[in-house]
């Protein structure tokens, strides 16, 4: 089996749905020849032509829209939003119109538009090359979010995501593009949404996080077990519909939980997370829920390392849980 | 049988097509670019008169049912403005004054193309075949709605005849316009098209000029047409743009760009047909630009006394109106009677009041409809939601 990392396995699933689906198309800025600023739709525009990748006029808000009307035509189109920073000028589209289009018609006119967008910090890129905007979407009825953590799960859920009729955001952790890397089969497969993963088992502290954040919480895994704390780590993937089930589970085993992601604390994701698991699991919680989150500033650029959530914060968190 | 234009002649029915203008009129489309964004194109003026060399397109079936949408259209907009006034349907819109540019305009479309409307274009969505027991259910927002009165009334959506259901939001259908064009572009057999409306409003917003600016590059088959009213609310155009006209923003897109006197529904037509054609040839959009006004209120919650001076309103509503201007029309060529007209009047007045008595008896949509249709399947959140609802209310 091939080892891809996370680009090479969004560029594989791309072949693979283009190839299968003439009604699908690629939209967005440097997205052609050039193959997209991290190069996930490299090759794609010599192998199906300037109709099927288009690069487009530089307005997120025309792509989106666009693409909306493809969708409504019939479509399937598969827009890129270079840097989910700059997705804003497209939010009225995305906020008002994808994700209202199947509710405000009845159903007559779903909109099966999965846009792409890189997301998150760590690779010195300020304010406007960082963000995590997710909670912004999550909170917006009738867009599903996906957000992978690894090679494999990018391939297959993308392939999932452009096999169903509601609007995604499928949003790509950056930083790990290039670093995370893995098997992943040459052939076409689906990982399913709405479902999270428990990626290492454990029984006294139940670690959540989804994209870039799921190695910085395996890492504190690793080092609580050097010190004798055993840790499950789970790994989201969908945040709309999230997975209620296996989180449930997990933490009702172990009473004590840390939630983790690198978007700002307050309203984020895991404000939803943890207080969903406090309606179903109180009576089997030992200690308050922590939460390890990016501070509620704008990105910044000098000192990102320390905004950031690691490995070191997140032991520290699971230790507070412990010690309560 | 309550089909909005049901009695509507079908083009097909015409074995010989009608010959296609070379009257003097015809002139303006040879002008260069400038000269077209700035000129106004008309057919029939104020008073009824027109050069036969210049309408020989319009027989006496195609006359016939562009005078009864417009009619259709105002008929039923005065009903269903005091229905609003009742409190028996919650808001509404009338087209009083623009009906030529919204019925003249979709006239010229053919059934397989497609109509992005802005918030007056209901009158010609019925036209184009939209079923107005339907429409009608939408106003009431009842169980019959297709739409499952998820929106406010105006807001109808009918995939039958590609009518694309819209937000309230200004401009942002622009670029769904132009998206659906891309589609016809990239996948469709070549015979369709896509014509997107706007307001005055509309072409202040961003979208307007992204829309325009992806229409000019990719040179699909849309036609953008925006109803100048004049008014936006209560922004006159003055306060609004200080480009000369509408119609010459379309041409730094580098997009053909036309004007023509709204209110003269023959003119409205042929600068639209031009359009509709030239883009089913695969020769790219064109931005059109109808000078209309706005004799109405904006909605069913505006009062404009307060901001503008109604005596120029009525100097279009007892002036310019483009029923009457078409009905002149109509009766120089011999084509409709006193008696015929009121004949048409009593069977839409009818249909209106009947239709209306029906759906307002209708129910409500079911509970569960509001957690259908955010996606295609529900999810364990608002199963939960709803539950609480139903425990809540059965108690």
């Amino acid at each position: 089996m091939p080892t891809m990392n996370i680009i090479q396995a969004v560029n594989n699933a791309l072949r693979i749905q283009m190839a299968a689906e003439p009604k699908s198309i690629i939209l967005g800025e440097d997205v052609g020849k050039f193959g997209g600023v991290f190069r996930a739709t490299s090759g794609l525009y010599d192998e199906f032509g300037e109709e099927r990748v288009i690069d487009t006029p530089l307005a997120e808000a025309g792509i989106i829209g666009a693409a909306i009307g493809m969708a409504v035509y019939g479509m399937r189109p598969i827009p890129e939003i270079q840097f989910s920073d700059f997705i804003f000028p497209a939010f009225d589209q995305i906020v008002n119109e994808l994700a209202k289009f199947r509710y405000r018609s009845g159903g007559q006119y779903p909109c099966p538009v999965v846009i792409r967008t890189p997301v998150g910090g760590g690779i010195r890129g300020g304010h406007y090359h960082s963000q995590s905007p997710e909670a912004l979407f999550i909170h917006t009825p009738g867009l599903k979010v996906v957000i992978p953590s690894n090679p494999y799960d990018a391939k297959g859920m993308l392939l999932a995501s452009l096999r169903q009729d509601d609007p995604v955001l499928f949003m790509e952790p950056k930083k790990i593009y290039r670093a995370s890397r893995g098997e992943v089969p040459e052939e076409d497969y689906t990982v399913e949404l709405g479902k999270a993963k428990v990626v290492r088992e454990g029984n006294q502290v139940t670690l959540i996080a989804y994209g870039a954040m799921v190695s910085v919480i395996e890492e504190a895994a690793a080092k609580a077990a050097e010190i004798g704390i055993s840790c499950e780590v789970i790994d989201l993937r969908t945040l709309m519909p999230f997975d209620i089930e296996t989180i449930t589970e997990s933490v009702s085993k172990n009473g004590r939980a840390v939630m983790v992601h690198e978007a700002p604390q307050t309203c984020g994701f895991g404000a939803e997370v943890c207080t969903s698991l406090y309606e179903r699991c109180m009576a089997h919680l030992e200690a308050p829920i922590q939460r390890v989150c990016g501070f509620d500033t704008p990105f910044p650029y000098s000192l990102e390392h320390e905004y950031l959530p690691n490995a070191d914060r997140v032991l520290g968190a699971i230790r507070k849980t412990l010690e309560w | 049988m309550a089909e909005g234009q049901s009695e509507k002649s079908q083009s097909s029915e015409r074995t010989v097509p009608p010959p296609v203008p070379t009257g003097p009129a015809f002139s303006y489309f040879a002008l260069d670019e400038e000269a077209k964004a700035h000129g106004l194109f008309q057919l029939l003026d104020e008073d009824g008169t027109f050069d036969p060399a210049n309408t020989t397109r319009f027989d006496k079936t195609l006359s016939t049912d562009l005078y009864r949408g417009m009619l259709w259209t105002r008929l039923m907009d005065k009903q269903f403005m005091a229905l609003q006034r009742q409190g028996t349907i919650g808001f509404y819109a009338e087209t009083l004054g623009q009906e030529a540019a919204s019925i003249g305009s979709a006239a010229a479309l053919e059934p397989q193309d497609w109509l992005v409307p802005a918030l007056r274009e209901h009158g010609a969505g019925l036209y184009r075949g939209m079923k107005f027991e339907s429409f009608v259910a939408q106003l009431f927002g009842n169980a019959d709605d297709v739409t499952q009165g998820r929106q406010m009334p105006l807001h109808p959506s009918d995939p039958a005849t590609r009518y694309v259901n819209m937000s309230s939001c200004i401009a942002t259908q622009i670029p769904h316009a132009v998206g659906i064009a891309m589609g016809i572009q990239a996948i469709g057999d070549g015979s369709e098209v896509c014509m997107g409306f706007m307001g005055d409003g509309a072409t202040s917003e961003g979208e307007f000029h992204v829309s325009m600016n992806f229409a000019g590059v990719r040179k699909c088959p849309v036609v953008m047409v925006c109803q100048n009213n004049q008014w936006a609310i209560s922004t006159p155009g003055a306060g609004q743009t200080a480009s000369e006209t509408i119609a010459v923003k379309g041409l730094g897109y580098g997009i053909e760009s036309l004007r023509a006197d709204g209110n003269d529904i023959l003119a409205v037509y042929e600068v639209s047909r031009y359009a509709v054609d030239k883009a089913r040839r695969g020769d790219g959009p064109t931005f059109i630009e109808l000078l209309t006004y706005r004799v109405s209120a904006h909605t069913s919650s505006d009062d404009p006394s307060r901001y503008r001076d109604e005596s120029v309103t009525e100097v279009w509503r007892n002036q310019r109106d483009p029923l009457v201007r078409m009905r002149l029309f109509l009766e120089k060529n011999g084509w409709m009677n006193e008696a015929e007209h009121e004949a048409m009047v009593a069977q839409i007045e009818m249909t209106v009041r009947e239709t209306a008595d029906r759906q307002r008896n209708v129910d409500m949509p079911l509970l569960r409809s509001i957690i259908e249709d955010v996606f295609e399947t529900t999810w364990w959140r608002l199963e939960e939601q709803l539950d609480a609802l139903e425990e809540t209310l059965s108690k």
